[in-house]
């Protein structure tokens, strides 16, 4: 069968809007299918995200309005998958989208339909603590902007239909069912909370102040239901002490919960215990919680701040009961200290950390597509690449193949459109259109002729301020030709019109007057320049949010605002200019820096989609640290793996490697980078040009000092007792072995967690137990960190008989030269142990030197613990801010062998939206240089926080800044710095703020 | 330039001052949306002018909108740590905690020149800060101090 160059996402949460985001821009016709009636899944109820506190409405709805409005990308909500046919490469899916009784192409979101019914139904976005009528919007900033009936709890009434204006309600309307033809599918259908309803052990929906952390994340939220106040919903009391309850349905095995860990609530309920202190100082949160798992990049020093700075309290022990103290409401808690103590407590409220359950709908989505699921009823992926499932072309990302955070889902949702880019390349840009422009009208030097166009938004600016008004006043200002105004200015039926009087009156500037830009810009800049003016020569004003909206009472000064307000755009309108977008062109090359797992991945990934591709390694042989491991926990074979990485890679003629190399010089820029290596044994050097880096260095084994390491013998670290394990039948005569963990990871110097060694430990410990059952293994650790499925090999090492025995991180083992251990346990006793070996669990050390010289050729930064820094941590995970450099493996923080795996890939397919492309386009909006006003201070390159300015020799100014219009953003930080006023940001220029502020009369 | 017009010169209980606000895009203003969205009333003084980032905003621009007549300025961008072009804010926070002691130092009260944060999300904290911006201006009356007296 043909392979088709179409993909169908399915879930827009984060992860499916990544995925298809990357497609998009890679030249893939996407089809994304959600079934709610708006995207953003999860991400858009937080409130903020870990650990950096970011605000996720900031940081995620301009994604969301981009996958909104992405040329390439065919969104549709309220849908069901009904049927699926076909193999990889060619597969036709039948969708029923179903109706939402009013008409997405007339809706324009102004939501009075919403307002003026009068039934009062539960909003499923607020948590259940807020209210919202029949006729909503999942939340007020959604993406797509629709508003929908719920028919469940409509009465018919008939209102909406009335206080249409655009005539969108239709009671009608029937659903559509569509035959999708697709190459590839990408399943992200996120994850369902666990609810402790069903559990009712914890008094969850019968004492009113026990909610769960979902419910307290929109308790949270500034736009949740109390404004961002912390209160109890019992009375709307400020809550002191709040206790937090980890692993609720999380490693569970009564039977009433779930066994697996769910990887998140750790940190999740760290943050939420934080932002609480922040908004409300009265609070004392407590956790409870068993082992805190702070395994990802910068978790552990989150933990430590939430200690330290915010004073929250963390107690080791399971809550046994709670109970509701019937005069206070507030809620007693019984529970066991480590030491033994039975302890009493009332707290004012109480949060339930829940846990991740697979979709709901995760059975029913495994039918049809054919995929099978694992024991948990999530989607089963390939044991070393996490984003196949069981059926070749189908993809997964995200929850729905393990519980995961926000990074990690990105990273997958960038590695499973990697998969897709090597599954269909050859059909990239076959099924995505172009749009024929009319060339532009040339208006340089044109005295301005503007016209306005003024919107009533129905009744929403019409009914609370003077349109006629503003439109005949509009009319009187210097320059205007012609002020209109219309019921609705973004329907399609004036998009005609606006063209239409761009030609009658012969308009050079556009202006509308109606509500966001933020949203409404991007479809009126269309209009324009399908009516042949360049899309910058337009302006907007905002006077239903900011004017109509939140000045209802006050009819008045509504009015006068809108007016300053349409004056200030016109006075700004007055100097605009066309701007022009530099294109550049793309060398579709690759330059892979690291030759270990990561780096293979990538570069087999990049070859397979035949780009030239230079793989750089500085040892003699390619495989990096994994020569050194044998099997996954999980039980892949890694040696076999690695062996047939190398065999590939010599074999691929796209690929050239250069061992025992060194990056002599990178310069450059995205799409553009030259670049030399000193190789080989003999140091010779070669030059060549590519249009992206993977970076892919990876890391090293920490060698301790502590615990007679090099000393003693016996003394060894992990990778060493995998080696004797694998290769010797040494454990044979062996009685005991002790390990010991956290060696050189989470202290003052690494403050940070090295993820894979508890892993690595119970691996080890339970091949050794397979090999010699007399064995006695005991593990020494502080807090066990088998996340997500690993848990089971936890408790399998456990009922193994493996001893595990909690040590604090104050009072470490101590160790005599006989190899005596003796360690003090939380109940305070002191254990000896006598042992064969010494297993130490060293940590992982990022390489400084190496790191800082690569840091500093590709200008890139590192973060304390000398790995790399991505440009987002939530957001951009595999991205660095410079553009066309990327992140891949245990160099940008330490994971395991497949989530390097998928980062690899992630990194491809990031890269691939610029290689891709035979040229790309800079922003428009970039910053500008006189240099005739130039001083060349440089002020403006400390201020750039993209590397985009440089100082160059002028042959008549002398040394004058350069601006790179490719990789400026537009920030104008360099703008607002210059004193000598040598640089405006196009489309901001000084000149136009300038007429905006003169604009007051 | 200088301009004042009658209403502003008197400094009665039905004086409303007109105060400029400079918002970044990706936070404040959709902040501000979003207060707009929610319905959230606040008195009608400011007049929002959109710039790319906080770090946009040129000292100039504040001291020009004082000598313009405007009687106070506000400028809001992303909380530490949202900054969409990563670092911009803090540039700005820089540059105003500079500023601010030369606007002192020409003789502008505390207050007439506001700097703060306000996120995506949170549309009540943006109607709070024009209110507390507009109740410490219409204390402060009328900005004439660069009205020209020769």
């Amino acid at each position: 069968m043909e392979k088709v160059g179409a993909v169908m996402v399915v879930g827009a949460g984060i992860g499916g809007s990544q995925t298809s985001l990357d497609l998009a821009d890679s030249g893939y016709k996407v089809y994304l299918i959600e079934s709610s009636t708006s995207i953003g899944g999860v991400m858009a109820q937080l409130d903020k995200t870990f650990p950096t506190n970011d605000c996720a409405m900031c940081i995620v709805s301009p994604k969301l309005v981009e996958t909104g409005r992405h040329q390439n990308i065919d969104l549709s909500i309220n849908c069901v998958i009904e049927d699926v046919s076909g193999e990889a490469g060619n597969f036709i899916v039948k969708v029923r989208k179903k109706s939402l009784f009013i008409n997405p192409d007339k809706c324009t979101g102004c939501g009075v339909c919403g307002r003026e019914c009068p039934i009062e139904a539960i909003d499923i976005f607020n948590e259940k603590l807020a209210k919202y009528g029949a006729t909503s919007v999942k939340y007020p900033q959604a993406v797509p902007l629709l508003y929908a009936i719920n028919r469940e709890v409509c009465i018919g009434c008939g209102i909406c239909y009335g206080v249409c204006k655009a005539k969108a309600v239709e009671y009608d309307r029937e659903d559509e069912v569509v035959d999708i033809n697709v190459g590839a599918v990408v399943l992200s259908p996120g994850f369902d909370e666990f609810i402790p309803e069903e559990a009712n052990l914890y008094g969850y929906g019968k004492y009113k102040n026990v909610v769960t952390s979902i419910e307290f994340e929109r308790i949270l939220s500034a736009s949740g239901p109390y404004s961002g106040r912390v209160l109890r919903p019992s009375d709307g009391d400020i809550p002191e002490k709040v206790a937090f309850l980890q692993c609720i349905g999380s490693r569970d095995y009564s039977g009433v919960g779930k066994p697996y860990c769910s990887s998140v609530c750790c940190m999740y309920t760290a943050k939420e215990a934080v932002i609480a202190h922040e908004h409300m100082h009265q609070i004392k949160p407590t956790i409870f919680s068993m082992d805190v798992r702070a395994y990802g990049k910068d978790f552990d020093k989150y933990i430590i701040r939430a200690q330290k700075q915010y004073g929250v309290q963390y107690i080791r022990s399971r809550v046994s009961s709670i109970k509701e103290v019937p005069e206070t409401k507030d809620l007693r808690l019984k529970y066991e200290t480590q030491d033994g103590k039975i302890i009493e407590e009332d707290f004012h409220m109480v949060v339930l950390a829940v846990g991740l359950n697979p979709p709901d709908d995760a059975k029913y989505l495994a039918e049809k597509f054919g995929v099978e699921l694992n024991q948990y009823d999530f989607a089963k992926t390939d044991l070393l690449n996490p984003v196949q499932t069981t059926k070749p072309g189908i993809f997964a990302c995200g929850a729905f193949s393990s519980p995961k955070d926000i990074p990690d889902t990105v990273t997958q949702a960038s590695a499973a459109a990697g998969c897709v880019n090597q599954l269909l390349y050859e059909k990239k840009g076959t099924l995505i259109t172009e749009k024929s422009l009319p060339p532009e009208i040339f208006v340089r030097g044109q005295p301005p002729r503007i016209g306005v166009f003024i919107c009533h938004c129905g009744i929403n600016i019409g009914g609370f301020l003077d349109v006629p008004e503003v439109t005949r006043y509009a009319k009187t200002l210097p320059n205007v030709v012609m002020s209109d105004r219309n019921l609705y200015t973004c329907s399609a039926d004036t998009q005609t019109i606006i063209k239409e009087k761009v030609q009658e009156y012969n308009l050079n500037r556009v202006i509308v007057a109606s509500c966001t830009p933020r949203t409404h810009e991007p479809l009126f800049q269309e209009t324009i320049r399908e009516a042949g003016l360049n899309r910058y020569l337009f302006q907007m004003a905002n006077i239903r949010d900011q004017c109509s909206w939140v000045h209802m009472n006050d009819w008045e000064a509504a009015t006068n605002k809108a007016k300053d307000l349409v004056r200030m755009a016109v006075n700004k309108a007055r100097q605009i200019e066309p701007i022009e977008r530099i294109k550049l062109s793309v060398t579709p090359k690759a330059l892979v820096v690291g030759g270990g797992i990561s780096g293979m991945v990538a570069a087999l990934n990049f070859a397979s989609q035949e780009y030239e591709t230079y793989l750089v390694e500085k040892e003699k042989e390619l495989g990096g640290f994994a020569k050194h491991i044998y099997h996954t926990l999980e039980g892949a074979d890694i040696q076999v793996y690695v062996k047939e990485l190398i065999d590939k890679i010599k074999a691929n003629k796209n690929i050239h490697v250069f061992t025992e190399a060194q990056m002599e010089n990178i310069d450059g820029y995205i799409g553009n980078f030259k670049s030399s290596v000193i190789h080989g044994e003999k140091k010779e050097r070669t030059e060549f040009s590519h249009g992206v880096v993977v970076v892919a260095t990876g890391a090293k084994e920490y060698q301790p000092k502590e615990f007679l390491f090099g000393q003693n013998e016996n003394v060894i670290l992990q990778s060493e007792f995998e080696r004797l394990l694998n290769e010797t039948d040494q454990i044979k005569n062996k009685k005991s072995i002790v390990m010991i963990q956290c060696v050189g990871s989470r202290n003052d110097e690494h403050p940070y967690c090295s993820k894979m060694c508890c892993a690595e430990a119970i691996k080890n410990a339970l091949l050794a137990k397979e090999l010699n059952p007399d064995l006695e293994v005991t593990i020494l650790f502080r807090d066990i960190r088998t996340y997500g499925f690993k848990e089971q090999y936890y408790r399998k090492a456990r009922e193994a008989g493996v001893i595990f025995i909690q040590y604090d991180e104050n009072n470490p083992p101590k160790i005599n030269s006989d190899l005596k251990v003796e360690v003090l346990t939380p109940r305070n006793d002191k254990i000896y142990i006598s042992t064969d070996w010494l297993v130490l669990s060293a940590g992982i050390y990022s390489d400084r030197e190496e790191n800082e010289e690569l840091a500093k050729m590709l200008k890139i930064p590192l973060n304390d613990d000398s790995f790399f820094l991505e440009a987002h941590v939530k957001l951009r995970p595999v991205d660095f801010a410079t553009e066309g450099v990327f992140i891949a493996g245990i160099a940008h923080c330490p994971k395991t062998i497949e989530d390097s795996i998928s980062q690899a890939n992630a990194a491809v397919s990031r890269a691939c939206t610029i290689l891709s492309k035979d040229e790309i386009e800079a922003e428009g909006k970039t910053a500008r240089i006189d240099i005739t006003r130039c001083i060349g201070c440089g002020m403006c390159i400390e201020n750039c926080a993209y590397n985009a300015i440089e100082l160059v020799d002028d042959r008549r100014f002398g040394t004058v800044a350069s601006i790179n219009q490719v990789l400026c953003k537009g920030c104008g930080a360099c703008s607002g710095n210059c004193r000598c006023s040598a640089i405006d940001i196009l489309g901001f220029t000084g000149e136009q703020i300038f007429e905006m502020i003169t604009g007051r009369i | 330039m200088t301009v004042q017009t009658e209403e502003s010169k008197s400094s009665n209980e039905d004086w409303k001052p007109k105060i400029i606000a400079f918002l970044c895009n990706w936070c404040s203003y959709a902040g501000a949306d979003l207060a707009g969205v929610s319905r959230i009333q606040y008195p009608p003084s400011i007049r929002i002018v959109r710039v790319p980032c906080s770090g946009r905003v040129n000292p100039y621009f504040i001291i020009k909108s004082l000598t313009d007549g405007w009687d106070g300025v506000l400028i809001s961008g992303c909380h530490p740590g949202d900054c969409h072009y990563l670092t911009g804010n803090l540039v700005a926070r820089r540059r105003f905690a500079i500023l601010n002691e030369l606007l002192q130092f020409f003789g502008i009260e505390p207050g007439r020149v506001n700097f703060m944060w306000a996120s995506a999300a949170e549309g009540e904290r943006f109607a709070m800060l024009v209110r507390k911006a507009t109740s410490i201006v219409k204390k402060l009356g009328p900005n004439n101090k660069f009205e020209k007296k020769w």
